[in-house]
């Protein structure tokens, strides 16, 4: 262990397991959480009753009892749930990889599970949410009584301050589109499988919220995703070549709000991912040009530009020459969303992403670019959000 | 509106627009059969006398919200359609002298002291609580007539207390603007201006009831330190620059331009127009607002464009700031 900086390296994703992606999955959540769960601690070569650690979302409705006792897991010594939707994708495995680093558990298995296309959907917004007096509710008075109400809506808002700032276009935003759905093309589990898009099918796609189109946005889904954690010493041991946990880190920044914090200086960037950016790279020792791949949190296409900044892969403003150069494609600097992203493969609060990372560790993606030795992955963007640096082992 | 038809309308505050009136059949099992049938309401309590002994009852009771059910007059006399002349009736009228000749409720909250049950007879009388001064809504300008009825049991015992309002508004004519093919289909209430539902209703707490309290009056205010004097939009309960708990208030000026702005086209709330144009605009005090621009097309808005204060009534008891742009000279 490095002691100056504990937690690089300590732990390491052994195994990860998911449902499929649907439209209606026909079960409940529950048993999608069990699905997943119990899939990925197979894939890890273990057994239920060595998982004594179990982290997820606040968002999510399965408790951490049920999965537990649905799936054979006994005893359990850690159970944590990190908040802000899919700002807490990599914050659970932060959980877990600090559970493990600091012997507070041995097996922690992170999980997200919903039927969010079939039952309550996100993208509907705010508008009609029960009421009451919490300091998280009543932020949303600022903005439901005006019809600012969903999740485009609010992106929408920094994506027309980014263009103007930046000269970004629309066509700028459709490229993170195009490139998803290429990937997601060739993924067999994603839900646009053979369905890419072209930059003018985009441009046709009908407004959401101007700025964006419909393409800009990701698509919801029912499913579930999970991730084993264990010591990176454990790992080798197990089937699966680690993906180690190079760093793990979350940020909010000053003045956040929940996708609406728009009273900052400036509003183009996104600092809470800056502030997790800083961490990934000082934890690990390692830069943006020692990163061979990103999965960027892609719930709508105009916030993957600014994130691109955040994490020092190009200069502030210039992300759309970044993109239009090529460099998210395979071959090019860096290989983004090779699953599909949330747009192409499935929305599943950020979880199938750090999936996908790993299987980029492993070398198994089903567009792998050569040589990937770290990877990075975020969550939600707009949110206090949270990141990973994967790597692979020695 | 004249002073004198102002007074004619104050004349019935306090007026009982529906004397006490018993309903025409007593509560009975083949109306609560109907009635649950129809709202699919299969709780055992209404019909199966075991199930409702079990739950610690004497026997089957009715569902609370039909005490409105029980007073109505029935098939044949609203199908008839005829007033009979009574002061609920002159109200009606007065409100359509006015211009008011469109109607829609828009709450009904109920107080339930006892459940009925089999047999028992159900009187009510009802009370006009207050009558608004006219108010721009999205249906059209209008007043809201708030009634208070009091449902009573045989022997005059309160059973159930229900605050009624509803709009009376003189109908706005449709926009004429050409629909979109993405739109919903004909016929939903996002159509049909009579069926405008209320726009969504800020959650009022102890930090921001100020603010929308002063809005209610048209007045536009920003939280102030009242320790080191630095103004603080959305308001919150401590400076972030300095720490105090101590706050008041500056009302601003109205001026403002436009920090950022969307144009909504789905999905679509009931309460607005769309497309429908949402901004971040900066107020000349230098705190930024989320609020609507009016009077400007999608096309027509830019960033840094000046606009200016304006308000919108958002429902009974509550206004929004919007803003539009300013007038430009000559035009």
């Amino acid at each position: 262990m490095n002691v100056a900086r504990p937690l690089s390296g300590a732990a390491a994703i052994a195994g990860i397991g998911a449902t499929e992606f649907s439209k209606n999955s026909g079960r409940s959540e529950l048993r999608l959480a069990c699905e997943a769960v119990l899939a990925a601690v197979a894939d890890a070569g273990l057994k239920p009753s060595d998982v004594d650690g179990l982290v997820t979302f606040t968002a999510d409705t399965n408790s951490e009892i049920h999965v537990a006792r649905s799936t054979g897991i006994g005893e359990l010594t850690f159970f944590s749930r990190v908040g802000y939707g899919g700002g807490a994708a990599c914050g659970t495995l932060q959980q877990a990889a600090m559970a493990v680093a600091t012997g507070a558990a041995e097996v922690v298995v992170c999980y997200r599970a919903f039927n969010e296309r079939s039952g309550e959907r996100y993208g509907l917004g705010q508008a009609e949410r029960p009421m009451d007096t919490s300091a998280d509710r009543a932020a949303y008075a600022w903005m439901t009584p005006y019809g600012l109400n969903t999740p485009a809506q609010w992106v929408a808002m920094f994506a027309r301050r980014y263009m103007h700032e930046y000269g970004a276009t629309s066509e700028d935003f459709g490229r993170v589109a195009v490139v998803d759905r290429r990937h997601a093309a060739v993924n067999p589990a994603a839900w646009f499988y053979g369905r890419p898009i072209t930059l003018e099918e985009h441009q046709a796609s009908r407004w959401i919220a101007e700025p964006l189109h419909l393409l800009d946005c990701c698509q919801e889904t029912d499913g579930g995703q999970a991730l084993v954690v264990v010591s990176a010493e454990r790992a080798r041991d197990l089937p699966h070549p680690p993906a180690v946990v190079r760093a793990a880190a979350q940020g909010s920044g000053a003045d956040q709000h929940m996708m609406t914090s728009y009273y900052r200086p400036s509003i183009s960037g996104i600092p809470e991912m800056g502030l997790v950016g800083r961490q990934l790279y000082r934890q690990s020792g390692l830069g943006p040009d020692d990163v061979d791949a990103a999965i960027l949190y892609d719930h709508f296409t105009p916030l993957v530009l600014p994130q691109l900044e955040e994490l020092g892969f190009c200069g502030t403003g210039e992300a759309k020459d970044f993109i239009a150069d090529g460099h998210l494609e395979l071959g090019g600097r860096l290989p983004f969303n090779t699953h599909g992203g949330q747009l192409g493969e499935a929305y599943l609060h950020g979880m199938n992403g750090v999936a996908e990372a790993v299987r980029l560790v492993r070398g198994t993606s089903v567009n792998q670019p050569d040589d990937v030795r770290n990877v990075i992955v975020t969550a939600g963007t707009g949110v206090p959000t949270s990141g990973l640096l994967l790597g692979a082992d020695g | 509106m004249s002073a004198a038809y102002e007074d004619r309308l104050r004349a019935f505050v306090g007026r009982e627009i529906h004397p006490l009136r018993p309903g025409q059949d007593p509560v009975n099992v083949p109306m609560i059969r109907h009635w649950v049938e129809a709202m699919e309401d299969d709780n055992p309590i209404y019909l199966d006398e075991e199930a409702a002994r079990a739950t610690g009852r004497d026997g089957v009771v009715a569902p609370a919200s039909m005490a409105q059910a029980w007073v109505m007059r029935g098939y044949a006399a609203t199908a008839a359609a005829k007033g009979g002349g009574g002061p609920a009736d002159e109200l009606t009228d007065l409100l359509a002298e006015g211009g008011y000749t469109s109607v829609v409720a828009t709450d009904s909250e109920f107080e339930f002291h006892r459940e009925l049950v089999p047999g028992d007879h159900v009187a009510a009388r009802e009370v006009v609580e207050s009558i608004s001064p006219e108010k721009a809504t999205a249906l059209g300008a209008g007043r809201f007539i708030t009634s208070l009825r009091t449902y009573h049991d045989q022997d005059g015992e309160i059973v159930a207390v229900q605050r009624w309002r509803i709009l009376r508004f003189r109908p706005k004519p449709k926009p004429q603007k050409p629909r979109e093919p993405e739109e919903r289909p004909e016929g939903t209430a996002a159509e049909r201006p009579e069926e405008r539902a209320p726009r969504p209703q800020p959650a009022i707490n102890r930090d921001n009831a100020f603010w929308f309290e002063a809005a209610r009056e048209r007045r536009l205010l920003i939280q102030r330190c009242a320790a080191c004097r630095t103004l603080r939009h959305p308001p919150g309960p401590c400076c972030p620059e300095c720490g105090s708990f101590e706050w008041d208030t500056v009302r601003a000026s109205g001026d403002a331009h436009v920090y950022s702005f969307v144009v909504n086209h789905h999905p679509r709330h009931p309460a607005f127009d769309y497309p429908l144009i949402v901004a971040v605009v900066e107020l000349a005090e230098g705190t930024r607002l989320i609020t609507n621009l009016v009077g400007v097309t999608p096309e027509e808005v830019e960033i840094d464009m000046p606009v200016v204060l304006d308000w919108v009534d958002a429902g009974p008891e509550s206004s929004l700031p919007v803003f539009r742009p300013v007038a430009q000279e000559g035009q």
